[in-house]
């Protein structure tokens, strides 16, 4: 970990490096990818100073494949990449969801489909994150606005990863990954770290599926001497493959359940200027940033403007949108896509307000001069 | 107590509902035993083996016994090896896959778990089909046989892939049919505790999926074949190509040693800390 105290100059992804490592992160596994390789860099010459481990792997499917192994013998585990990476995770991504292993996959995202826009800015991953993966299954995406705001979305990531037994998606874009900015870390007593729950319980008695009150078993580490099966296919309470529809129903909705219970723990968001704001821009990641100075800039002509900005992007901050739109008369939604957490929030709109997209796809940011144009569609 | 009851009752699990999911006859379970045999023999705590698979009838192997087990996706088993092995390289672990799982899907996984050399035994059951979906041609389908994704014969040349390991750079190579089960038992046990990335390609029959399609008769006739056409290694080395066409070539391919991943990487620690 870097030194705590003095500020830094630190890029995003830098700054994802040293959450990690402040979170108890001691495996990285990746490939290079272009806007997500600082990462792999940084964790290459940190993770054998704090006695982890790096590993490049053959591809991205390896990378994440590596990274459950890993968690399962109780070591927290880490990966980073970016959309063509993202998209040969996304198989075992639903591994580390249907067992339960907890891991963090970062994503930065960049312009797409396919190769895309490698060294430019985009939010085109918005509902991958969400529905990357096949099947029914809850998951928890992070998307950071600020250098300062990598590291502790990451130590949040690893947290939430731990304490529900999840995979989490730290997702930002090109502009946040590369920008560099003041942080002073903080030092380590200072954080809250959250590790899993391991069972308390003689092997004999361990039952590694079975529910309790909060849905999320404990979770023993391989070597401990409790030995158990872990797979891919729907399992009973102890981990073996069933397809009796009760159980198969109680394991399915199980997953769901612990993620809606953890919901207002999970769920982060700020409210800038939204006190008395009659028009709201909700907006993530780098664009927020824009949406922030479009607001000030918009008050300065006595246009009551507050912007939203969820940090959790799923699981969907449904009840924090609803009452936005019960309190504003518009609400601009700017995305570096052709719309996709606008959906979202058209989906929860019962024409309680006015939902104005403003969306860019040529690879260039949102500035605050495009969001106060769409501004006079209200004003 | 008989030994084989012994051996049961120590490595099958209690709480698992049998019986398994192959069908009667299949080698899979020849591996099974011959597996268990041979980590009895290595004297290693059950509590220290992880036995990870990837997707195919054999990948349904590892639930059946007491380690920590493992059961991944298709073609991935090396790359969950791989992290668990370097996350805590005090355990023990061992892959079971196909010829479709490491060969097909996980072919680029196979060759880099061979360069890298870690630690990890990996057990290949080459049954020259993808026998869970039906008897499609795999990678080790030999030319003209004939496969229900091939029903006008396979055109495509067979991996073979012992040759391919070594070439790939394991330290460890060795091919044994599920007919020779005491030798199989031998392969695996020095394969186990060989340092490095060790193959085991096991030559094994769905007669089932492969046999009927190729009308090779029962699971005893395919058993049979394997006898006759096995060649020591040490003898097929006084023979010429032509002679070995179409023969399994078994015993050990490769023995030696490399600088082992997780060993070097304690020294990436050390020099990392020295930086520090
Ligand atoms: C990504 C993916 N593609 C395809 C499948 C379907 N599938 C399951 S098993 C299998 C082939 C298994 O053949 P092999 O690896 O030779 O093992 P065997 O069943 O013969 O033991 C395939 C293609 C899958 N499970 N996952
Ligand atoms: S289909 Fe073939 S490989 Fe699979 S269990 Fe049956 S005989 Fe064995």
């Amino acid at each position: 970990m870097g030194n705590t105290n003095q500020p830094l100059l630190l890029q995003g992804n830098e700054a994802i490096v040293e959450g990690a490592i402040a979170a108890g992160c001691r495996f990285f596994a990746g490939y290079p990818i272009t806007p997500a390789t600082e990462i792999a860099e940084g964790m290459s010459v940190k993770m054998p100073m704090v006695d982890g481990t790096f590993v490049q792997m053959e591809d991205e499917i390896g990378s994440m494949g590596a990274i459950i192994g890993a968690s399962l013998t109780g070591v927290k585990s880490m990966t980073a990449t970016s959309g063509p990476g993202f998209s040969l995770m996304q198989e075992n991504i639903g591994f580390a969801c249907i067992t339960e292993v907890p891991c963090v996959v970062v994503n930065i995202m960049r312009g797409g489909p396919s190769t895309g826009l490698p060294t430019n800015p985009a939010q085109g991953d918005i509902m991958q994150s969400r529905w990357g993966t096949h099947g029914d299954h809850p998951i928890i995406v992070l998307c950071p606005h600020s250098v300062e705001e990598c590291f502790y979305a990451t130590i949040k990531a690893f947290n939430l990863s731990e304490r529900y037994r999840v995979p989490v998606i730290l997702t930002t874009d090109e502009v946040i990954a590369h920008m560099r900015e003041k942080i002073t870390l903080p030092p380590a007593e200072s954080l809250e770290i959250i590790e899993r729950v391991r069972p308390n319980v003689p092997p004999d008695w361990y039952i590694p599926y079975e529910d309790n009150s909060i849905g999320v078993p404990p979770m023993s580490a391989f070597g401990d001497g409790y030995r158990y099966h872990v797979t891919g296919l729907v399992h009973d309470v102890r981990g073996f493959p069933t397809s009796r529809p009760d159980e198969v129903d109680a394991f399915i909705h199980r997953l769901h359940r612990k993620i809606d219970k953890g919901l207002p723990y999970i769920q982060e968001g700020e409210y800038f200027l939204m006190d008395d704001a009659e028009v709201a821009i909700i907006s993530y990641g780098s664009v927020a940033r824009s949406a922030k100075q479009a607001a000030i800039l918009a008050r300065e002509k006595g246009q009551k403007v507050g912007v939203f900005r969820p940090i959790t992007i799923w699981p969907f901050m449904r009840g924090a949108v609803e009452e936005i739109l019960k309190n504003v008369r518009a609400v601009i939604i700017p995305e570096m896509n052709m719309g996709q957490y606008s959906r979202e929030v058209k989906r929860v709109d019962q024409g309680y307000a006015r939902i104005i997209t403003l969306n860019r796809v040529d690879g260039q940011v949102i500035t605050p001069d495009d969001i106060l144009r769409k501004l006079k569609e209200v004003y | 107590m008989p030994e084989y009851t012994r051996l049961i009752h120590n490595y099958l699990r209690h709480d698992k509902k049998f019986p398994h999911v192959w069908c009667p006859g299949c080698g899979n379970g020849i591996l099974l035993g011959s597996l268990i045999r041979a980590i009895d023999k290595t004297g290693l705590s059950k509590d220290d083996i992880v036995l990870v698979s990837g997707i195919g009838c054999s990948g349904r192997l590892p639930v059946y016994v007491d380690f920590n087990t493992l059961h991944t996706t298709h073609g991935r088993a090396l790359t969950y090896a791989t992290g668990v092995k370097l996350a805590k390289p005090s355990l023990n672990v061992i892959t079971i896959m196909g010829d479709g799982d490491s060969m097909a899907i996980g072919g680029n996984h196979f060759i880099h778990a061979a360069r890298r050399n870690i630690d990890i035994t990996a057990i290949i059951l080459n049954n020259s089909i993808y026998g869970m979906t039906g008897g499609q041609y795999s990678p080790t389908t030999p030319y003209g046989m004939r496969a229900s994704t091939a029903v006008y014969n396979s055109i495509e040349q067979a991996f073979k892939i012992s040759e391919l390991a070594v070439t790939a750079g394991a330290v460890f190579v060795g091919r044994q049919t599920v007919y020779n089960a005491k030798l199989l038992d031998n392969l695996i046990e020095k394969a186990i505790l060989k340092k490095g990335f060790s193959v085991v390609e096991v030559v094994t029959h769905c007669h089932v999926q492969y046999g009927r399609q190729n009308k090779l008769g029962s699971a005893v006739d395919m058993l049979k074949w394997q006898r006759d056409n096995s060649i020591p290694v040490e003898k097929a080395a006084k023979m010429s190509p032509e002679e070995l066409k179409d023969k399994i070539i078994t015993g050990i391919l490769v023995d030696k040693d490399l600088p082992v991943y997780e060993e070097e990487y304690e020294k990436v620690r050390e020099r990392a800390k020295g930086l520090a």
